[in-house]
């Protein structure tokens, strides 16, 4: 089949890396994720929507897609000019600053989630600050934001850093010839060549909020309909060995991750051919 | 010189005999003992009590090996295929569950005295230290202006028994009956702020961040809390009444018929009703059943204890009211 | 970095006086922008992670040494390095090799392609664990025949690199085909011209310009390996000693109210992350040869 396609490359491997490509994702990715599909359609119709549309599941969906759409947002404003501020500016320390963002990816959830409820609870080092001000972050759905900011905050920056490291200061100085302040530069030559990136940066941040656990439930303070994430449901089924509802919530959880990541890619493309047209 | 570097040589031979020599004075036979959260200080006493005893009465070396995590979790990693030779968990619709795949006889709960459980608990308060807010009873969880912290029911067996207690409380109330257990049950969560997927997981809100004025725990956890986390900063309250919880265990015959290790797996649950396995229940805080074992320590108050098959009729029962989809805990959250 | 500033620092020269500002923001942006990003990654960053380390040497240094050399301790670490061992290498060749098909040709349903690998990213762990249950568990597809054979998947190591594999899976992927796509094939196409055999032009041409998307790649992936919490909790089974890694140990820890310990042995996986990347820097600083080889490539493709 793949001899059928019109090759537009003269380069070899297009075979055994693509045959080798599409083996190992069915064999890891694809195969184990069917066996959901599967079990689902064990399930009725009406009870697959009735499953999937049960009033707390909805509700389950409305926090977990707004914490996890907050958070990507804040990710974009203060990762971008975080990534912004790493890249151009110099500072004592900065080394070190930059390769501990990379951090929040390499502790395990459950002790990111532990150690923000530490340090946001009420008697925790900043909690008890914002406590007296009447702001209530642990145990109330600003506490998913803040472990959704922190497990999403890497790929935003991440994601900018090498696109601002890759601006051509030709660029900027031909517009600051053509007469432009500074602000006026950035609004209309910088911004517009980080938005594509600045998109995708928000999109992974939301796409892995959405999928976020280990670090939710120990600050989420998992009250249903107010604070309950849809993968605690899941877990929730299976608490009750309703094995074929909890595999109805997280197909439909995969169908939107499915969804949103397309959405990255063909976002990304376009941000290319942006960038080459 | 040469005689320290032959000490040296003879030092490290010694060392890798004594290592090796197991693999040849008889076979050491491995147990796998699947149990919930809150029992992993008692088994680690009673897996080395339990070892010295089985070799001392057949010189066969045993290893007990221990899997801990919310008591739903762990029978369903048994009923996927995790090879225990025995369970202890939570509650016995948990081993029913693992029955139901056939993995274990039918018959299970009568094989062993007590509905196969060894040592019983129950629910209790645990306040801040002075008790501040005054809690004696069930009645005064539901004031206004109390803050509870409890565990999710759907997802930890600790908390279905705190639920139950509040509503067998309720129900024994003068005037008592289904709909008023179901109102007072209600108000009980609306005090609650916090729900925890798991027993330790509340206990740690509780003590550690400081949330609620009172914590419904196992009285065994709250012990063990009270010693580990600070005698100076919580205590408990025993109401005038609670539930007897029942956590039972049982062999996983399949398992131990693959393993070869019934008749082990068995003298492993026998040993739990010896007066040495009951002594060391009782050390970690859980009650006995042994009453001269129980007569001996002080310090399990007697209280009311109501019996889950006897208010709820049994624990598929209460299962299905109360905590299946659409159960009475749902419903209190559903407007 | 460093050769962008070479590259910066003579065109501000020549317009010192006039267009210092259109070139960068004036001295007060500058330091209010610095501030919020150091504010931002203060509270979501280094307060957390101080706490990590606060706690962890709460009871003393000898308390901290104690938790780490404790045998159940060094039974997990010895999982997660032999997980990490063999998922990692597996998910770099995989990466390699999905980087060249996507970047070097043309094929229908490539975006699906890349999207299917993306996929386990933003798969909740819980999931990424259950779908192996429901292969390989005694209620699922292979399991029956399995337990027969006596041959353990999940709740014994296999299932762990399984899991971890699939949690990690993007990660290398992902980095290389961002990269050789920014780099396009025109180096590559000229070797082949030049009758260079596609190993040649891989190992002389295209390795050089990706080996630090690779390094990047593999320190994520490794870094992602070693902490994995919630897919691994669900097919490991928490056999005390035998299948525990070091996110699991810390939870068993931590619910034995041991919190010292816990952090103890969080902070260990904090300071892998650190010394890998103290590593890569290093590396970096010693061949710095990268940038040079890499920049005529991105002009052309920009």
């Amino acid at each position: 089949m793949l001899s059928g396609l019109r090759k537009q490359s003269i380069l070899p491997g297009l075979v055994p890396t693509l045959g080798y490509t599409v083996f190992y994702l069915s064999l890891i990715v694809l195969i184990p994720l069917s066996a959901l599909v599967f079990k689902t359609a064990g399930m009725t119709l009406d009870g697959f929507i009735n499953t999937v549309t049960a009033p707390r599941v909805m509700a389950s969906y409305k926090v977990t897609f707004g914490a996890a759409f907050v958070a990507a947002l804040i990710n974009a404003v203060f990762g971008s000019l975080t990534a912004w501020v790493l890249v151009r500016y110099s500072f004592p320390g900065k080394k070190i600053i930059d390769a501990l963002v990379d951090l929040p990816f390499a502790l395990p959830t459950a002790v990111v989630g532990i150690t923000l409820a530490t340090v946001y609870s009420s008697n925790g080092w900043v909690g008890s600050y914002l406590d007296s001000f009447g702001i209530k972050i642990a145990y109330s759905p600003a506490g998913i934001v803040v472990a959704m900011v922190v497990i999403g905050m890497p790929f935003v920056i991440r994601t900018l850093q090498p696109v601002i490291e890759e601006i051509e200061k030709e660029t900027e100085e031909c517009a600051a010839c053509l007469g432009a302040n500074r602000l006026q530069t950035f609004q209309l030559v910088i911004f517009p060549m980080l938005l594509p990136s600045i998109l995708t940066g928000f999109a992974l941040a939301f796409a892995r909020g959405v999928g976020e656990y280990g670090s939710v439930i120990f600050i989420a303070g998992n009250m249903p309909m107010v604070s309950e994430i849809t993968s605690l449901l899941i877990v929730t089924k299976l608490e009750q060995y309703d094995y074929s509802g909890a595999t109805a919530i997280a197909l439909v959880m995969l169908i939107v991750s499915f969804v949103l990541l397309l959405a990255i890619n063909l976002l990304q493309r376009w941000s290319r051919r942006y960038a080459e047209g | 010189m040469v005689s320290k570097r032959i000490f040296r040589i003879a030092a490290v031979l010694i060392l890798i005999v004594s290592y090796a020599m197991p693999a040849f004075g008889g076979e050491v036979v491995t147990l796998l003992n699947v149990s919930y959260d809150p029992t992993r200080e008692l088994y680690a006493d009673f897996n080395k009590s339990f070892a010295d005893y089985w070799q001392k009465k057949t010189g066969q070396k045993v290893e007990v090996r221990q899997s801990h995590g919310g008591s739903g979790k762990q029978a369903r990693a048994v009923i996927d295929g995790l090879e225990a030779d025995v369970v202890t968990l939570a509650l016995a619709h948990d081993i029913d569950e693992i029955q139901a795949r056939g993995l274990i006889n039918p018959e299970w709960q009568k094989r062993l005295p007590h509905n196969s459980s060894p040592y019983t608990s129950t629910i209790i308060f645990l306040v801040r230290k002075g008790n501040p807010k005054q809690i004696r009873d069930w009645d005064d969880l539901v004031k206004s202006g109390i803050t509870v912290v409890t565990p999710n029911p759907k997802t930890s067996g600790g908390a279905r028994w705190n639920y139950l207690a509040a509503w067998a409380y309720a129900l024994e109330l003068p005037g008592g009956n289904e709909q008023s257990a179901r109102e007072f049950v209600k108000k009980l969560y609306k005090n609650v702020p916090v729900l925890d997927s798991g027993a330790r997981g509340s206990t740690t809100t509780f003590v550690l961040r400081g949330i609620g004025d009172v914590l419904l725990s196992w009285e065994n956890e709250a012990l063990l809390a009270v010693r580990e986390l600070g005698p100076d900063k919580v205590e408990i309250v025993y109401p005038p009444a609670s539930i007897l919880a029942e956590p039972p265990v049982s062999l996983v015959d399949k398992v131990v018929e693959k393993h070869g290790t019934r008749v082990i797996g068995e003298a492993y649950l026998q040993y739990l009703y010896s007066s040495e396995g009951q002594r060391i229940a009782a050390k970690n805080y859980y009650r006995p059943i042994d009453e001269t074992i129980a007569g001996s320590m002080t310090k399990f108050p007697e209280i009311k204890l109501f019996k889950v098959d006897e208010v709820f009729g049994s624990w598929q029962a209460a299962q299905k009211t109360h905590f299946a989809d659409g159960g009475t805990f749902d419903q209190i959250y559903g407007k | 970095m460093s050769a962008m500033e070479t590259v910066a620092s003579p065109a501000i020269s020549v317009q010192e006086q006039p267009g210092r500002n259109a070139l960068s923001e004036p001295a007060m942006i500058r330091w209010l922008l610095t501030g919020v990003a150091l504010l931002f990654l203060g509270f979501f960053l280094f307060l957390p992670l101080l706490a990590v380390f606060g706690q962890a040497l709460e009871k003393g240094f000898s308390a901290y040494l104690a938790a780490i050399r404790e045998p159940d301790c060094r039974a997990a670490i010895r999982l997660t390095l032999l997980v990490a061992a063999i998922s990692v290498p597996l998910n770099l060749v995989f990466g390699v090799a999905a980087g060249w098909a996507v970047t070097k040709f043309r094929f229908p349903g490539k975006n699906l392609l890349v999207t299917l690998i993306d996929l386990p990213f933003s798969v909740s762990p819980i999931i990424s664990g259950l779908i192996y249950v429901l292969v390989f568990g005694l209620q699922g597809w292979l399991g029956p025949w399995l337990y027969e054979h006596d041959i353990k998947i999940i709740f014994a190591v296999p299932g762990i690199i399984l899991a971890t594999i699939f949690v990690t899976f993007p990660f290398v992927a992902r980095e290389l085909i961002a990269l050789m796509q920014a780099q396009g094939s025109d180096e590559e196409e000229a070797a082949m011209v030049l009758g260079a055999n596609g190993f040649q032009i891989f190992w002389r041409v295209t390795f050089p310009n990706i080996r630090w998307g690779i390094i990047y790649g593999v320190i994520l992936c490794n870094a992602r390996a070693m902490g994995e919490f919630g897919a691994v909790s669900v097919v490991s089974g928490h056999i005390r000693g035998m299948t525990n890694t070091i996110p699991l140990h810390v939870e068993i820890l931590y619910n034995e109210y041991n919190f010292a310990a816990a952090f103890a042995v969080a902070s260990l996986l904090a300071l892998l992350a650190l010394a890998t990347l103290a590593v890569k820097s290093l590396v970096e600083w010693k061949m710095r040869s990268p940038r040079p080889v890499r920049k005529p490539a991105q002009c052309a493709s920009t």
